[in-house]
């Protein structure tokens, strides 16, 4: 009886393990294997050796853009929280009705209807140096000259991430905060708390796993990204993503994978230490 | 072959006579109706996978041409890794010399080239007219035949066997803003001089950005090269280091890796002197704004495409893509490119398909004596309008390199990230 019910446990654990197997870790294990293989101008020949990483390690470039790559994540992840969070607070606690709470919810949706592409482009108009931006400062008298660092730099490549993903910190950490008992923010301020004090000790700790989720989404994706970085800085600056598809742009695969296998385990280790400081599972 | 393909679809056109025609040849009646259902598939760099040539071949030759447009290191990268994806590759010559070895593509007879003799001297030994220099670079005759069939390596001397049949090329320079400069550019070092400080771009494909980085240094100069299209790691190195320097300086605006953005820049006024490629030049134009392809004293970088069948090519489907060749440089196609401002590997073919002031302005450097439309109907030239770089023995008669792939490749292409991630 026991054996039979054991055997069910694992048939029904089997297909999601078996999709699991195929598209994540047989993929992954591949990008691994390759990662040791040799590359000549046109070809690649399975070979175990270290030359990958060795030129990997080896070359300041590396460490340059790895440096890079955390540098727009530290910055976005900062902006995108400063937003995020409060832009969920306004909307969990200062709109009342649900009705409206719901509205303004899909009002942060909407510039999700168009491509990622398409609101990270739309940018370079608006940033150019005739671009409006420029031209009205020049109008209203604010600056002489057009600001060539709008576009084509650092500032337009954390825009472009902060504009893109600070709805990825919204929904959780709306989420997280639409849980919260009003009881416990009652309670608070019957005991003579402020508003400052309910939030710093009430709210955040409570609204923890959401941000740490947004955390994560917000990380990981401007670490894997390359196609921002690409256009908002007109082809001038570098991320991790970049030096991997200039690899596979030339044909250089076990580069690329052995590029890709040290980000993603920097990015597993980057998450690994985020998850020490809260278990997202049991607020789930 | 392509005899007895054209005697057949004339005799079935004229009706009465098909058919004793029919009777009298057979065996072509039987081929011409088989080769309806070929299908082929083509794919290459948008310059020339254009569509309007598939409906001409779909017309003129009856059977399907399939195309894809891809952008270069897309387009390698399939040469080289799918060879079952294709069966016929419109590749660069640069691109050439790094998928041959891996024998996915079969060499052609030129016994079965109609136009073989008319094909312009560039291809063959490298010079345009019998007096004139051989480029630097990856020149086109290098990689253009090999020994015997099945060879991976190529033949110094022109054979039997042709890799590629060339179909269009150009010589490149830099595009300027003269309104935004309003002054005379006469030289490749002018993209460093800091008057253009914050104005300037290159672009970001690494073959190409080299060979424009190499003309920049060597006007400016500041390296004398053995061989351009082959450094040395030495050359490699001072190259990056003057560019780097700049970079660092603020010189460039932007660098740009596909077409559109190399237009949008020049249009914008965001850069007022950048390499540019000849149809980004009539883009920026067609929109009003003054643009010019600036001849430069050092001379031109040059890029040339041809055409290779894929290795799995075989009977009758072989038989259609020497058919599509010979249509390919029998003129129709030539006219289209060269209306596009590009050349044709068999130019007085195209003269048949392009009007007398049209083959002036493209071809001879004349004052336009009419409009000038490109073949989709835009105005590119006014009457009075010269081309700029003049004829074409003028402009591919001055190419000082070609596109390049080296022996330190693998080392440029690291230096090359280096650079952008400085």
């Amino acid at each position: 009886m026991i054996g039979r019910r054991a055997l069910l446990g694992w048939m029904q654990a089997a297909p999601l393990t078996l999709v699991l197997l195929c598209f994540l870790v047989a993929p992954i294990a591949m990008i691994v294997v390759v990662s040791f293989w040799g590359a000549t101008e046109f070809s690649i020949y399975p070979a175990f050796q270290l030359d990958n990483y060795a030129f990997l390690f080896g070359s300041p470039v590396t460490y340059k853009v790895f440096l890079a790559t955390f540098k727009y994540a530290l910055i976005t992840w900062a902006l995108t929280l400063a937003i995020g969070f409060t832009v969920a607070y306004f909307l969990a606690f200062h709109v009342r009705s649900q009705t409206m709470q719901i509205a303004l919810f899909l009002l942060c949706t909407i510039p999700f209807w168009t491509s990622n592409i398409i609101r990270m482009i739309s940018w370079i108009p608006f940033l150019g140096r005739n671009g409006i931006a420029n031209t009205a400062l020049q109008n209203w008298g604010v600056t002489d000259a057009p600001l060539d660092w709008l576009l084509y730099s650092d500032f337009a490549v954390i825009l472009a991430f902060v504009h893109l993903y600070t709805l990825f910190m919204v929904v959780p950490i709306f989420n997280t905060m639409m849980r919260i008992d009003p009881a416990l923010l009652e309670a608070a301020r019957d005991n003579g708390a402020s508003g400052a004090q309910t939030l710093r000790h009430v709210i955040l700790p409570l609204t923890k796993p959401g941000i740490m989720i947004g955390t994560i989404f917000v990380v990981t994706l401007v670490m894997g990204d390359f196609i921002t970085v690409r256009f908002m800085s007109g082809s001038q600056k570098a991320n991790v993503g970049r030096l991997i598809s200039n690899d596979i742009a030339l044909l250089q695969y076990p580069s690329a994978a052995a590029t890709a296998v040290v980000l993603l385990a920097t990015v597993l280790l980057i998450i690994a230490v985020l998850l020490r400081f809260v278990n997202i599972r049991k607020e789930l | 072959m392509m005899s007895k393909m054209r005697y057949s679809r004339r005799s079935m056109l004229k009706g009465g006579a098909a058919a004793v025609a029919a009777s009298a040849l057979p065996a072509p009646m039987v081929w011409a109706q088989e080769i309806k259902d070929v299908t082929l598939r083509q794919f290459g760099t948008g310059v020339s996978n254009l569509n309007e040539v598939g409906q001409k071949v779909k017309e003129d030759l009856g059977f399907t041409l399939e195309m894809t447009a891809l952008d270069s290191d897309s387009v390698t990268q399939r040469a080289a890794t799918q060879p079952d994806s294709f069966d016929i590759a419109d590749i660069e010559y640069w691109i050439c010399k790094k998928v041959w070895p891996t024998g996915n593509l079969q060499a052609m007879d030129t016994g079965k080239i109609a136009n073989y003799d008319k094909i312009v001297g560039l291809f063959k030994d490298g010079r345009l007219t019998p007096e004139s220099e051989i480029a630097q670079g990856t020149a086109p005759h290098t990689v253009g035949f090999i020994p015997e069939p099945g060879a991976t390596s190529f033949a110094d001397e022109p054979t039997e066997w042709m890799t590629l049949i060339p179909t269009i090329y150009n010589a490149d320079t830099l595009g300027i803003r003269p309104d935004l400069i309003g002054r005379p550019i006469n030289n490749w070092s002018e993209l460093l001089n800091p008057e253009f400080k914050g104005k300037a771009s290159i672009l970001d494909i690494s073959s190409i950005g080299i060979m424009d980085m190499a003309m920049v240094c060597e006007s400016m100069g500041e390296i004398q090269y053995g061989d351009k299209g082959n450094m040395t790691r030495e050359e490699i190195d001072k190259t990056f280091a003057i560019f780097t320097e700049a970079k660092q300086n603020g010189q460039f605006r932007a660098f740009w890796k596909s077409f559109d953005e190399s237009v949008n820049l020049m249009a914008s006024g965001e850069v007022v002197i950048q390499s540019m490629w000849s149809p980004a030049i009539t883009a920026v134009k067609s929109r009003g704004i003054p643009c010019v392809y600036q001849p430069l004293e050092e001379g031109y970088r040059s890029w040339g495409g041809g055409i290779g069948l894929s290795k799995s090519l075989s009977g009758l489907e072989l038989d259609a893509a020497y058919e599509y060749i010979n249509w390919y440089l029998s003129g129709w196609v030539g006219g289209f490119l060269m209306r596009q401002g590009y050349y044709s590997a068999v130019p007085e073919t195209s003269k048949d398909h392009m009007s007398a002031n049209e083959w002036g302005y493209w071809f001879e450097g004349k004052p336009a004596t009419d409009e000038i439309a490109s073949p989709f109907g835009d105005v590119l030239a006014q009457a009075g309008d010269v081309r700029d770089g003049g004829s074409f023995y003028d402009r591919m008669g001055s190419v000082a390199c070609w596109n390049a792939v080296m022996d330190e490749n693998q080392y440029m292409v690291r230096k090359w990230n280096e650079f952008i991630a400085s």
